[in-house]
């Protein structure tokens, strides 16, 4: 007859068998349930809010995107565009923050800056980035708003605050030769306020508004 | 509507749910741990566990059961990111180095999830569900069978048996975690959150720029996320990425969330010792330190104090369009006051007193109201350590619910109390002192120190945020502040339970007109006054170095 395990060794077979039978049912069974359910309820939300143009995925309503010029490439390049080209907003779009998601709002890479709040290399950021948003719309400097100084969170914010979207209206319709008051109906459409009218903070989904300016004849 | 406005109307809200949810939800948790009866699929589980459901346990075994759950859990989390390159669904990320894997693996059983690694590029689907949103589950019931342990203590006489672990553990992950966990899933992806088993989609912009858009069963990991206290983000920027937190809508369910248990636990110890007003005292001081932090953090984000915030004309760094500064301070003062460590904004870049504040919070030892059961338990021991200082200024013999508090429980409560401390301050002095590790900050001067001083307060105290700047994923922090995160866990645990175990053999001394009544706003004040105290003595000088430093340079 074999001696029993010890108290401690026992104790240990007890607690794996719990953590499988917890993990087939938390782990596994659960997961399955919260997507089986959420594809046949919220199956456009449940796979990540696509947004389409022409039948083609251009993006999700909920994450922001660059709408910058072409890089170009170098004349004596064989490789092509160089990725270490600075970026420069192509002025016929609505302009979103600034990013820190990888190169700028990279869907594998989502991440704030996280410098301090009196960082010398944010300060110089925010006031290159005002001088350059100033001159880009036509604007006084000092009115450009905070959000289009610093950068979001993820990285991925798809939302601008209202002022700035007005701050791109005149430049946006003369890129395009559109009315200002056709440009200003769009930004009023695409503004999302706070959810139930009091939760969060009221902001212009970029996606959504460029896409229906895409769409501007 | 008002910023201002908007910002009170939606903490009314939220106390408003609250408050509706302490006594259903407080009694519900209460009669889970006290039933005397098991549900079919219970009495399975333990057939197939082999443990006696209705045998309840020693509390040095009580305890044995909770670290050697804790001890396999690790060992199984570590086995299972390192063999991910071989399993299902593991969207070809690299094979996890083992200091990292090791530092992930106890950061979710220890409840912290402290994340050195980034969400999108270094975990597969089958690892974040199977692996870590299991320990989002279970180690928030171990931090709630604690507890129920440490009331048994308070409620039961003349007894070494302090519940079964085993049974705690079933009920407390089917019962109470698992049906909360379905339908407010349900509810977030309801506002967008994502829920599927997809890889990166390509898409093509308008601009013909290619962006990858992520996938995975978010939804379903966000809602334990929160709901236990864990905080570990299916994306590195966690509860700031659209895709885990869409709406204003969906960060109050969030804030909500991470909120609901910790702060109708008090009702369940109310009702567990019978006398329900034991539990509103608990809860008031609670919810005193939560409501002035979240006003002070939000009016401090709201001066955005700082050169670089200044300059930009509001503290806006890293913080979402969607949420603004309000729903950012409330959920920044939420999450650090629980062991939630879950950001919707980005500490490091909060205002210096912002900021200072996020440290301070989780300093005061997760209490107001803390983590899933682990908040209640330091809160009950800072209650006898208040008790006990109310009985040395009377002179008489300090005595806490009909226990007496006697050396022994003394003994216990301050080892508890010096724990924590112990490992933040040492640890950041080291790293302090280590050339190397000193360069890990991505600030410079007094900030840089406070990005130091958070990871080791965090680690210690469980909570997981961070100051995201400083670069952790070394040798030396992954195990350092791995190590913080085990002794800041399991420590404290034995203490309770060896508390538990000494309070439950007492005979109960009965009330006399000298004894303190613990359920007055008198004894409000004095635990209030013992919290800042204790925790601002202990570590205002290293606050000074820090955030208070950098907002008055």
């Amino acid at each position: 007859m074999s001696k029993p395990l010890p108290t401690t060794v026992r104790t240990h077979f007890t607690a794996l068998r719990m953590l499988l039978v917890l993990t087939v049912i938390l782990g596994i069974a659960y997961p399955l349930l919260v997507t089986g359910v959420s594809q046949v309820a919220f199956s456009d939300k449940a796979n990540g809010s696509i947004v389409k143009s022409d039948g083609k995925a251009i993006g999700s309503s909920l994450l922001g995107q660059n709408y910058n010029l072409p890089k170009k490439a170098p004349s004596d390049s064989t490789t092509g565009a160089d990725p270490k080209e600075d970026p420069v907003p192509d002025p016929k779009w609505f302009q979103p923050r600034p990013s820190a998601a990888g190169t700028g709002y990279d869907g594998s890479s989502s991440g704030a800056s996280n410098l301090g709040p009196n960082s010398d290399d944010l300060l110089k950021l925010v006031n290159d980035r005002r001088a350059a948003a100033a001159q880009l719309d036509g604007v006084d400097p000092a009115s450009v708003p905070a959000d289009a100084l610093t950068a979001s969170g993820s990285g991925l914010d798809p939302h601008i605050s209202v002022a700035y979207a007005k701050e791109q209206i005149n430049r946006v319709a003369k890129e395009r030769n559109l009315p200002v008051d056709t440009v200003a109906k769009l930004v009023d459409k695409y503004t999302e306020g706070r959810s139930l009218g009091f939760l969060g903070q009221e902001g212009v989904n970029v996606v959504l508004l460029n896409k229906a300016l895409a769409q501007e004849k | 509507m008002g910023s201002t406005l908007a910002g009170w109307l939606q903490a009314i809200a939220l106390v408003g749910a609250l408050a509706l949810c302490y006594r259903p939800l407080g009694d519900y948790i209460a009669k889970l741990l006290t039933s005397a009866k098991h549900l079919r699929v219970e009495r399975g589980i333990y057939k197939v566990i082999g443990v006696d459901g209705d045998a309840d346990q020693r509390w040095p075994v009580y305890l044995r059961s909770v670290l050697a759950f804790s001890a396999v859990s690790v060992l199984f989390l570590y086995a299972l990111i390192r063999l991910q390159t071989f399993l299902l669904l593991n969207l070809g990320v690299p094979q996890m180095e083992g200091h990292q894997a090791w530092n992930t693996a106890i950061s979710f059983v220890t409840n912290t999830n402290w994340q050195s690694y980034s969400g999108e590029s270094a975990m597969g689907h089958l690892v974040q569900m199977m692996g870590l949103a299991v320990q989002n589950f279970v180690s928030a019931a171990v931090g709630i069978a604690v507890v129920a342990a440490l009331i048994r203590g308070f409620t039961r006489n003349r007894t070494d048996r302090v519940g079964n672990f085993w049974v705690d553990l079933t009920r407390i992950s089917l019962r109470l975690l698992l049906p909360l966990s379905i339908i407010f899933a349900l509810v977030l992806a309801a506002t967008g959150v994502v829920q599927n088993f997809h890889g990166f989609t390509e898409v093509t912009s308008l601009t013909n720029e290619v962006q990858k858009i992520p996938g995975g069963p978010v939804a379903s990991q966000e809602v334990i996320k929160l709901l236990g206290t864990n905080g570990g983000g299916f994306y590195n920027a966690n509860s700031a990425h659209p895709f885990e937190n869409p709406t204003g809508f969906s960060n109050l369910i969030e804030i909500f969330l991470l909120l609901v248990i910790a702060f109708a636990l008090p009702r369940t110890f109310g009702r567990m010792v019978g006398d329900n007003r034991q539990g509103y005292a608990i809860v008031a001081v609670m919810g005193l330190f939560w409501i002035a932090s979240a006003a002070l953090l939000t009016f401090a984000e709201s001066q955005h104090h700082g050169t670089a915030l200044q300059a930009a004309g509001a503290a806006m760094e890293g913080k979402e369009q969607r949420f603004g500064i309000a729903a950012s301070g409330l959920f920044a003062a939420s999450t650090t006051l629980t062991s939630t460590g879950a950001v919707n904004s980005f500490h490091d870049s909060f205002t210096p007193f912002g900021g200072g504040l996020t440290i301070f919070n989780m300093m005061l030892g997760e209490i107001a109201p803390g983590g899933t059961g682990s908040g209640l338990y330091g809160m009950l021991v800072l209650a006898i350590v208040a008790v006990f200082v109310a009985g040395l200024m009377v002179g008489r013999t300090p005595e806490y619910l009909g226990k007496k508090l006697g050396g022994r429980e003394m003994k216990f409560a301050s080892l508890y109390i010096l724990t924590t401390p112990t490992i933040v301050l040492v640890g950041t002095g080291v790293a302090m002192a280590l050339p190397g590790e000193r360069a890990g900050m991505l600030n410079s001067g007094a900030h840089g120190f406070s990005e130091v001083l958070y990871a080791f307060t965090s680690a210690a105290n469980n909570n997981g945020s961070a100051f995201g700047g400083i670069t952790v994923n070394t040798d030396w922090y992954d195990t350092a502040l791995g190590l913080a995160m085990v002794f800041g866990r399991f420590l404290p645990i034995v203490f309770v339970m060896a508390l538990a175990g000494s309070l439950a053999q007492q005979q109960p001394v009965p009330a006399t007109p000298g004894t303190l009544p613990t359920h007055k706003p008198l004894f409000v004040g004095l635990l209030s006054g013992v919290i800042l105290i204790v925790v601002g003595l202990t570590y205002f000088p290293a606050l000074a170095l820090g955030p208070i430093a950098e907002g008055l340079s």
